[in-house]
């Protein structure tokens, strides 16, 4: 940091230092919009017990960026590319196909590991262009231009919309996938649906937390506030707030501080999950 | 080919890399815990970073962490089956405290310049001493044989946990030595293959094996075959394309052989039965 910033008791300072600099309102906003998304996603992911697609899909970005950087085209188009073909695949041989939960374990796994082997065999096609990959599975919450905000922006909106469209069906076919069939709702499609709106929101929030650290926001706010409360509406308020919370709370830490965003965020994150846990286990006496 | 000490060492290596991941990645798929197998593959990846920046034998950081996680997946979940939700939590923590060790690392007098990091990442089995390669191979014959002596046990309590409790077997413990015993093979095979690249050595072969037969020996053993077949194969393919990463490789014959498996299941079943 240019300013060399110093933490004081007076917190309307303090946030007037944070927004000094340009980096870090885009930061910010970027922050927030990332936030919301994964909350919700996440809230639906953690409800259908797809922890395990989820970060399939979040390590995307590593093909998706090392590809992008092979073949010359941008990196969040990359991103998306890389996740939307995973999130159709995972679709196809996934929970729709498989009877067994064995049978889908090892089918996502095995998405992840070819993934993962391709952006290996891009990045080693392609040595010079990236640093190294350690940059694109950690994050650069700190480089973040007005463009990015708004494709952010544009791309979270998309995703909310349309999980705000099968809110409800998505819901049914969650915690009752045989009456939801029973009543009629394509169970199928809303399995791949809701891996694409996933994908979208996983790729978005990857460009800023780094494809690894994406987990701590789009898993440990909504098991938090699934903890707290199942009812869904209040749930996915709280899962919001918390991740609100963990991104807004990171970035300030990390920019008094000589440690790295990831660090603060997934520290803040698990922290919080460990409280509620904590405090249902009290209140259930 | 083999007359290069260092593909001989691959070789050695691989092979019993693959015969344990072969083993044990059936049993993972069985008890449906590949995701706690992803998990702990990014754990070694931070013990070993760990290791460098305290200073360690890096195989020592990458034994010590991911053992110690393992033992608490084990104590966290019921039965020592631990959701998904938890591992996920737990893990993205991890890697938390693993991007803070590499910003040590990068900044402290080691002077890091990633090397270490990637290698971790994605393996640099044709780089092995032959000292490295026989340990690994020794790891991996252990492994694959005590699992192999507590197959029948794992196998019932996987299956029917409630029978298995009733024959006085120690469902937990079993779990948790099967979690142990799945932490030194992912430990060790991040050497390898490569942290991240594990995964695939893990669920792949067996998710084909389970396609293809129910019958647990004989699943175990295609498993296992097809995990040695994916590293002799992908090896020879990487010594011969150099621009080819020899875990790419690996992995992409995994993968495909997976694929093929799941076809050939399909078609066999006549129409894929829709969701």
């Amino acid at each position: 940091m240019s300013a060399n910033p110093s933490l004081s008791l007076n917190l309307i300072e303090d946030i007037r230092q944070l927004t000094t600099f340009p980096f870090m309102v885009n930061a910010l906003e970027a922050g927030t919009i990332v936030a919301v998304v994964a909350a919700v996603a996440g809230w639906y992911m953690v409800l259908r017990r797809q922890a395990f697609s989820g970060h399939t899909l979040s390590v995307m970005a590593f093909p998706g960026a090392t590809g992008a950087a092979l073949i010359g085209i941008p990196t969040s188009l990359g991103y998306y590319i890389a996740c939307a073909a995973a999130a159709l695949t995972l679709g196809g041989t996934g929970r729709a196909r498989t009877s067994s939960r064995a049978a889908e374990t090892a089918a996502v796994g095995t998405i992840q590991a070819t993934g993962l082997a391709a952006g290996f065999l891009f990045l080693s096609l392609n040595h010079q262009v990236l640093g190294g990959p350690e940059t694109l599975l950690f994050g650069t919450f700190l480089g973040i231009s007005r463009g990015q905000v708004l494709v952010l922006l544009l791309v979270a909106a998309g995703a909310l919309a349309a999980l705000a469209v099968c809110a409800r069906p998505l819901l049914l076919a969650t915690l009752d996938r045989e009456l939801a069939r029973a009543g009629g709702l394509p169970v199928a499609a809303l399995d791949v649906g809701f891996l694409l709106i996933l994908a979208a929101a996983v790729a978005t929030t990857s460009q800023i937390t780094g494809a690894l650290l994406v987990f701590a926001l789009l898993v440990a706010p909504p098991a938090a506030a699934q903890k707290i409360t199942i009812r869904p509406l209040p749930s996915l308020a709280l899962s919001v707030a918390f991740a609100l919370l963990v991104v807004w709370l990171g970035l300030g830490i990390a920019y008094f501080s000589p440690y790295p965003v990831g660090f603060w965020t997934t520290t803040l994150a698990f922290g919080l999950y460990v409280l509620a846990a904590g405090s249902r286990r009290l209140a259930r006496g | 080919m083999f007359a290069h000490e260092f593909v001989r060492n691959a070789y050695l290596a691989g092979t019993f890399v693959g015969l344990a991941c072969g083993v044990v990645g059936w049993l993972v798929v069985l008890r449906a815990q590949v995701f706690a197998g992803d998990a702990l593959s990014h754990v070694a990846f931070v013990g070993a970073i760990g290791a460098a920046v305290l200073g360690f034998d890096v195989r020592a950081g990458l034994f010590t962490l991911t053992i110690a996680v393992a033992l608490g997946m084990a104590a966290l979940g019921r039965r020592g089956e631990v959701d998904d939700t938890v591992i996920g939590i737990v893990f993205a923590w991890i890697l938390g405290i693993g991007i803070l060790l590499i910003t040590l690392l990068a900044t402290g007098s080691h002077g890091g310049n990633g090397l270490a990091a990637t290698n971790t990442l994605f393996g640099s089995i044709f780089s092995l001493s032959s000292g490295q390669a026989l340990v690994a191979a020794l790891i991996g014959l252990a492994v694959s044989l005590a699992v192999a002596i507590a197959f029948r046990p794992l196998l019932l309590s996987t299956l029917d946990s409630e029978l298995a409790v009733l024959r006085g077997l120690r469902v937990r413990a079993l779990a948790a030595g099967f979690l142990v015993a799945l932490a030194i093979v992912t430990a060790e095979s991040t050497q390898a293959v490569g942290a991240l690249l594990l995964l695939g050595l893990i669920a792949a072969p067996a998710g084909a094996a389970h396609q293809l037969t129910g019958r647990p020996y004989a699943g175990l053993a295609v498993s296992a075959a097809v995990a040695i077949a994916a590293v002799w194969g992908g090896l020879a393919l990487s010594y011969a394309i150099p621009s080819l990463p020899p875990s790419s490789a690996i992995i992409g014959l995994a993968a495909g052989a997976y694929a093929v498996a799941v076809a050939s299941a399909r078609a066999r079943r006549g129409a894929p039965a829709t969701g």
